[in-house]
């Protein structure tokens, strides 16, 4: 468990950075300034990206895991799928900011809080949509591998899970995309991400670092949104020679 | 524990501090809820029955959702500055994606059967989408507009930050509250997401045709199934 410093030391920074001695832009705290933005881009904005990346990517990681694990089960056992709807559809429901300070007199400031509440949001998405591909798939193609001999773990691995795989792909990416939201809010409890850049402007009301990494943030989540249509597209090449078909 | 144990100590000796941030939440809320189903489900309702512009429709939900709600918040803080504009103005931007979403496979996908006996039976087009397609749809659009209403009151919350009233107010405000406080807000505005969850499932339930209920409506475009 990796302890996160103190939120309160943030309060130490600057009010408005380089004031009395910026340029014309930053003392007068315009809108944008474009020119503070590039000569800070590599200290201010580069690792909370790079520590937005790691939380989300950690977070769908280890959020698909559980809830691969939990859909695989519930495929088997189909009482399963209700209790674990229920408890995931719970964890959905409450707001981010909430659980982020639930977690935190149980695990403390720390890394592990954040992971936790990120990885709570990812389940219902994942579950559902894993399960739900799974079970799309049709009786006959089933009926038609267990007919060639196929043990029911093959018919799993071989015939339900490829053909479940563009469901997969699509719940991966809208948890992804879900989670990078999410991880602007875990700054409020020192996990940073570009939220902290954020919370540390509060203090003096820097306009051009709340702009700023607000429109990151937004980039981070198109830009992963745009990057798993691509990779769903090369994954699953059949979808589009049925779609050219159809168009034909 | 003991910190449990303090937020509800907290709870019980502010009734009149919660009460008034719980109001002034639920106040924003709505606020911005109203304003999003006003634009989002008039114009979904619209585009499914005329069966156009599935791209913008299906595709809002696809970017409203990679809209981190701080994030919009914060743009909002640089360009609007504080007070309730920015803040209505980000709640509304993220209610309107699955309110219009919604509102448009509602409507788009109602057998088509229906209508043609609608039509069949001499109803014009405008009693066909009211007599029709709306009933038919409204369990559907009453899904958006409950995923709409968990998201904003998640996000009024934050909303705190940029000066709106909220019970975010006690939570981002731990200097003045105590942690007993932060965590006496968070339990509150879960408590909170939850009944409005519940509301909205018996409201959802209270709208579908008696011959709908079997196959529960609610459960087909809620957060999980989509983009497939």
């Amino acid at each position: 468990m990796i302890a996160l410093a103190d939120p309160g030391r943030l309060a130490q920074e600057p009010v408005i950075p380089e004031f009395g001695q910026g340029s014309d832009c930053v003392r007068e705290n315009r809108q944008f300034c474009w020119d503070w933005f590039q000569s800070r881009f590599d200290d201010v904005f580069w690792p909370r990206i790079v520590e937005h990346v790691e939380l989300t990517l950690i977070a769908v990681g280890i959020g698909f895991a559980i809830a691969f694990a939990a859909a695989l089960f519930a495929h088997r056992y189909g009482w399963f799928d209700t209790p674990f709807t229920v408890f995931s559809g719970f964890l959905y429901t409450v707001p981010s900011l909430a659980l982020f300070q639930l977690l935190v007199p149980i695990t403390g400031l720390t890394w592990t809080s954040a992971e936790i509440a990120l990885v709570s949001y990812t389940l219902l998405i994942l579950f559902r949509n894993t399960l739900t591909g799974l079970r799309g798939v049709p009786e006959d193609v089933k009926e038609a591998a267990r007919g060639m001999g196929l043990t029911t773990r093959q018919i799993l691995t071989r015939v339900e899970l490829p053909l479940a795989f563009p469901a997969i792909m699509a719940g991966l990416r809208i948890a992804t995309v879900t989670t990078i939201s999410l991880t602007t809010v875990a700054a409020f409890i020192g996990a940073g991400g570009l939220g902290q850049p954020i919370f540390n402007a509060l203090q003096g009301g820097f306009k051009t670092q709340f702009v700023a990494s607000g429109v990151l943030a937004v980039l981070l989540a198109l830009i992963a949104d745009a990057l798993l249509v691509i990779v769903q597209r090369v994954a699953t090449p059949w979808a589009r020679a049925r779609a050219r078909v159809r168009a034909a | 524990m003991e910190t449990f144990i303090d937020a509800f100590r907290f709870l019980g000796n502010n009734p009149g501090l919660m009460w008034e941030k719980t109001v002034d939440h639920l106040a924003l809320s709505a606020a911005a809820v109203a304003v999003a189903i006003v634009i989002a489900v008039p114009l979904g309702v619209w585009l499914g029955h005329v069966h156009r512009g599935s791209f913008l429709a299906i595709n809002a939900s696809n970017v409203g959702r990679a809209l981190p709600s701080l994030a919009l918040i914060s743009i909002g803080l640089g360009i609007l500055g504080i007070g309730f504009v920015n803040v209505l103005v980000a709640m509304v931007i993220l209610a309107i994606p699955p309110m219009l979403t919604n509102a448009y496979v509602a409507v788009d996908g109602v057998d088509p059967d229906a209508v043609e006996a609608a039509r069949g039976m001499g109803m014009r087009p405008s009693e066909v989408l009211v007599r029709v397609e709306l009933p038919l749809a409204l369990p559907l659009v009453f899904a958006g507009i409950r995923t709409a209403v968990v998201y904003v009151i998640a996000t009024a919350a934050l909303a705190s930050i940029a000066g709106g009233q909220s019970l975010g107010d006690i939570i981002l405000n731990q200097p003045t509250y105590g942690f007993a406080g932060v965590i006496a807000g968070s339990i509150a505005v879960a408590a909170l997401a939850f009944a409005a969850e519940g509301l909205f499932a018996l409201l959802q339930r209270a709208v579908t045709p008696r011959g709908m209920r079997k196959e529960r409506a609610g459960r087909l475009v809620g957060p999980a199934i989509e983009g497939v």
